[in-house]
């Protein structure tokens, strides 16, 4: 038992909330400053999902997830900025301004848990917990630099998380290194009697790299497709490359639904997101309603002023696609299009072991690049969607630089094999040093 | 194609409040993202059902609620135990 | 044939079911006694990051009403999202079912206009309630409303019926037998406040049809369906249209009155609930092993105790009266009993307002006795069962019978103690003398009334009547 001194200067705003002390227990994380995503609910700590309608929100509970980081003995050292309720690819949505990347100031460090990623990429804290709906921890993970694993859908309890899109998200571990994302995910895999979708599948795995010898590594063309930077593909070529060289087979291989999968992903996420943010309405939690005006008006009025534009449009977007009428063309073909992806894994993971691929198709942005265009930043979430969609784990390793700028290989397994992503990315990493 | 007057309707659905102002940078931006979705008009039904758990209960057995304090700790207003919302009639 | 053949009704029936836990979380049920927001939690007040698990208890009920009700389970059904906005609802949207309910397609039959007839049930499913809304005047008018969600999550049944039925009486009958089948299951505590709720679709054959929202008692049901229908019927009688609408019930005035149409423009955006897995129960259903249900349960009284059908139907359509009635009826005569329980004891309840659970069994027990031995008449003992729910109400200590009856000497008399009754009656009454000796008969009730009258119920009428006759009989040759 004892506490942790926190006095990083935090000069990237990769925390909402900073604790200055934090105490901490026994276990195999004692004392380990660990930054939790301001969308994973803690006790006593202000929760705000980087937005005004939670602000001086403070739960009365803790998250499954930061009950076990707890338990092991880490220390909650803050609450680390992100895209307003996870809805972006930048951070910059947040109510509490964006946060840069360390390693570029003038660039985003991606999103939506940007603040977990630009914390552990300046070195403030070793290892983070962040949230992936549709690429939110292997996206910023790329764009500064660390790495990020996104765990197959119900190997960690989703019970705390602030719901974005339930079908899709998951608390993943985020650090600077392969074995540090192991030891986090350790500590937070497992059953959860209050989460309906967990699974029992707790992780023990310690990282090795000698797997990568015969591993059978899937490579889809579309992953190299229309819009993937041709100098980061190129340089993911390249990370595959090294892979072979290790002694990993690689299979050229085809992933037809991808055409249809970010655009199911997205009437998914915002259906889902425009049912799971109606219950902000001021009146049990986050600012007070003001209004003396009747609560269809007020509710109108409060929503406008504390939650900003991406995600009423989300909300309105998702509301449209559920809609009377729009039901059969948008939600109901997007649940087709998802089934579509997951057989598609299925089918190749027949064959294959790991698929491989860059895991965003460019390095990050200038900061500002993408705010007036919400459709060209949706489409930058297209090789990290199909994961999400599937529910099957995913890894993003650094791989080098272009232009100074970090890649991110993203290597996707079966469902519940962790163990052997994390085994692929760790020869990988080992191979680099 | 989406119209203003849709836009105007959604955001009333969705009690979301938007300003006139608003409405042409919504409906706009509407209209690219969903003629984006309409790939999906592509997609074929296939009636298969769904995989995954089935029958996840808990126990009927009784846990501990919240204490009166904590419910009301995150409440704007409140009155003898109540939480206050705007008027309803 | 009755008078509202040309008359469609459909029933949407919640109640409340009576597990110990809320449909999705922990929190205690039994809240009544307890102030408001004191029985929530993270998941049933809706706070961000709760997630909903299924309360396995309320599933094996529903399936319990499944079966009692004749209904089919399919391999899998699913709970969905309802979404709307209004400040009794947390999450801003209901968890419910909505294309893949628990159960569909079964009947349950009661007694018709026209005999006995089976009323179709379309589906049932569960749900989960809303808090509770409590609104707050300000100079005048309602300037904000107080929420309670104690009774957020409570899990609820829907019960939908096919358009079958025909009359308010029906649509009542039909209450009441699903209610003591559901409590017959023991899956709802009809004592409850609050825990039925109905809203009602009528139509005149023909005309278009009208739902009646917000009817929250078995009263308002009948109270409610009737007026609409004549409201409905005075429309097309003045060659008007019936127009196709949500109605509410005002259960004080006792009328229903239009919604206004932008309530009923609702688009709720259903779709599968992401945060729970289906269910797969179909295979549970041959395991539940039903309780004696009312209709066995009344056919079982008939051959039991040997009382009449109406008796049986009245004892056993509500299951603490079938209980009280039985227990009776171990101890006293079991037709004197079904009599004295089902004509006598549930009017005065009904009066009272009183639960058959408040009488002192061991007292009505008495009671039939002394009627069976024929000790007191049954106008003195009517008075005896006054004077003991009157102390059941006013919480004092009901005296037992018998002692009631010594202390207030109401002992039944021997006929021929009433000797100078009857000679008073007979002198102070001469004109209904004459009248009966003119052969009109009632004269004698008349005369037999007065000398209860003076006995204070005492004497027994079916002993006096003739003694009184033998006295005033016209003389023969006279």
């Amino acid at each position: 038992m004892g506490s942790v001194a926190f006095d990083a200067e935090d000069r990237w705003n990769a925390f909402i909330t900073i604790c200055r002390r934090a105490g901490h227990g026994d276990g195999p994380l004692a004392g380990v400053p660990v930054a939790v995503k301001d969308i994973i609910s803690t006790a006593g700590i202000q929760t705000t999902c980087g937005s005004l309608v939670l602000k001086g929100y403070v739960p009365p509970y803790d998250a499954h997830v930061v009950e076990l980081v707890k338990a092991a003995g880490a220390a909650v050292v803050g609450k680390t900025n992100m895209d307003e309720f996870g809805m972006g690819t930048t951070t910059e949505s947040s109510a509490f301004g964006p946060t840069t990347n360390p390693v570029d100031t003038t660039r985003v460090p991606g999103g939506s848990s940007g603040g977990s990623a630009a914390a552990v990429a300046s070195g403030m804290v070793p290892m983070a917990l962040g949230t992936d709906t549709g690429g939110s921890i292997r996206c910023p993970a790329a764009f500064c630099g660390i790495v990020g694993l996104k765990p197959t859908y119900g190997r960690v309890s989703r019970y705390g998380l602030v719901a974005y899109a339930n079908s899709l998200e998951g608390i993943g571990p985020m650090a600077g290194n392969v074995e540090d994302v192991s030891r986090l995910f350790s500590v937070i895999a497992g059953p959860d009697a209050r989460d309906a979708t967990s699974i029992d599948r707790p992780y023990t795995h310690t990282p090795s790299s000698d797997r990568i010898r015969g591993l059978r590594i899937g490579v889809p063309a579309e992953f190299f497709g229309e819009g993937v930077d041709p100098a980061v593909a190129e340089r993911v070529r390249a990370a595959i490359g090294d892979l072979a060289d290790l002694g990993a087979e690689i299979v050229e291989c085809s992933m037809p639904s991808m055409a249809f999968a970010l655009a199911a992903y997205y009437v998914t996420c915002t259906s889902e997101a425009s049912s799971n943010l109606a219950r902000f309405d001021g009146v049990r939690y986050g600012p007070d309603i003001v209004s003396k005006r009747s609560w269809h008006e007020a509710y109108q009025e409060h929503r406008r002023e504390h939650l900003g534009k991406e995600v009423r449009r989300r909300i309105m977007l998702g509301t449209f696609a559920l809609s009377a009428g729009y039901y059969g063309k948008y939600y109901a073909k997007a649940q087709e299009a998802r089934k579509n992806v997951g057989e598609d894994f299925a089918r190749l993971f027949a064959d294959v072991d790991v698929i491989a691929g860059p895991t965003m198709p460019t390095t990050a942005f200038a900061l500002g690049e993408k705010t007036a265009d919400p459709l060209s930043m949706y489409l930058a979430d297209i090789l990290t969607v199909p994961a999400n969609l599937a529910g099957v784990p995913a890894i993003s390793v650094p791989c080098g630089t272009v232009n100074g700028l970090p890649v991110g290989l993203q290597l996707i397994g079966r469902h519940c094999e962790e163990e052997l992503i994390i085994d692929a990315a760790c020869a990988y990493e080992e191979a680099q040093r | 194609m989406v119209s203003e007057s849709d836009v105007a309707h959604i955001a009333i659905l969705a009690d979301i409040g938007i300003g006139d102002d608003e409405l042409a940078e919504f409906t706009g931006q509407f209209n690219a993202i969903l003629e984006y979705f309409d790939l999906l008009d592509q997609v074929e039904e296939s009636g298969r059902s769904g995989t995954g758990t089935t029958n996840i209960f808990r126990d009927d057995e009784i846990a501990p609620s919240l204490p009166l304090d904590g419910v009301l700790e995150n409440a704007g207003e409140s009155e003898a135990g109540y939480i206050r919302a705007p008027k309803v009639m | 044939m009755t008078e509202h053949t040309d008359v469609v009704i459909g029933l949407e029936i919640h109640c409340q079911l009576n597990t110990q836990t809320k449909l999705f979380c922990g929190c205690a049920t039994d809240y009544k006694t307890d102030g408001p927001n004191t029985h929530v939690c993270p998941i049933c007040l809706g706070l961000p990051g709760a997630l909903p698990m299924i309360n396995r208890k309320a599933v094996e009920y529903g399936l319990r009403v499944a079966k009692a009700l004749n209904l089919e389970v399919p391999e899998e059904s699913e709970f969905a999202r309802k979404n709307y906005f209004y400040p009794d609802l947390p999450k801003g949207y209901q968890i419910t079912m909505y294309d893949r309910p628990l159960a569909v397609r079964g009947h349950l039959e009661i007694e018709g206009d026209d005999g006995e007839k089976d009323i179709r049930i379309t589906r049932i499913h569960l749900e989960e309630d809303p808090g509770r809304l409590v609104h707050r005047a300000g100079a005048g008018r309602v300037a904000y409303t107080l929420v309670d969600y104690n009774r957020s999550g409570i899990p609820l049944i829907e019960i939908v019926t096919e358009p079958d039925l025909r009359s308010p009486k029906e649509a009542r009958r039909f209450l009441n037998k699903l209610r003591a089948t559901l409590e017959y299951l023991d899956v709802y505590d009809g004592e409850r406040e609050g825990g039925l709720r109905v809203d009602a679709n009528i139509s005149i054959r023909g005309s278009e049809r009208v739902e009646v929202k917000n009817i929250s008692s078995y009263r308002g049901v009948e109270k409610a369906l009737t007026f609409e229908i004549t409201r409905q019927k005075n429309l097309i009688r003045r060659g008007l249209r019936v127009v196709r609408e949500t109605r509410h019930f005002q259960e004080g005035r006792g009328i229903t009155t239009s919604a206004r149409s932008k309530e009923t423009e609702n688009d709720y955006r259903y779709f599968p609930e992401p945060d729970l897995r289906p269910l797969r129960v179909k295979d549970w259903v041959e395991a539940i092993a039903l309780p004696e249900l009312p209709d066995a349960r009344r056919d079982r009284f008939m051959a039991t105790y040997g009382i009449s059908l109406n008796h049986a139907r009245t004892l056993t359509g509500d299951l603490r009266l079938a209980e009280f009635y039985e227990a009776l009826a171990a101890k006293v005569e079991p037709t004197l009993a079904a009599t004295w329980t089902a004509d006598t004891l549930l009017g005065e309840l009904n009066y009272r307002d009183m639960p058959v659970t408040t009488v002192p069994l061991d007292h009505f027990t008495d009671l039939v006795g002394l009627v069976g031995r024929g000790e007191v008449t049954d106008r003195v003992a009517v008075d005896v069962l006054r004077a003991l729910l009157n102390a059941v109400v006013n919480n004092e200590t009901p005296v037992k019978p018998l002692d009631y009856v010594r202390e207030h000497n109401l002992g039944k008399g021997a006929a021929d103690a009433f000797a100078a009754v009857i000679d008073a009656v007979i002198a102070e009454n001469p004109q209904a003398v004459a009248d009966y000796r003119e052969g009109r008969g009632t004269a004698l009730n008349f005369l037999v009334g007065q000398a209860m009258k003076k006995t204070r119920g005492k004497a027994d009428p079916k002993e006096i009547t003739p003694l009184i006759a033998a006295r005033i009989a016209p003389k023969e040759g006279a």
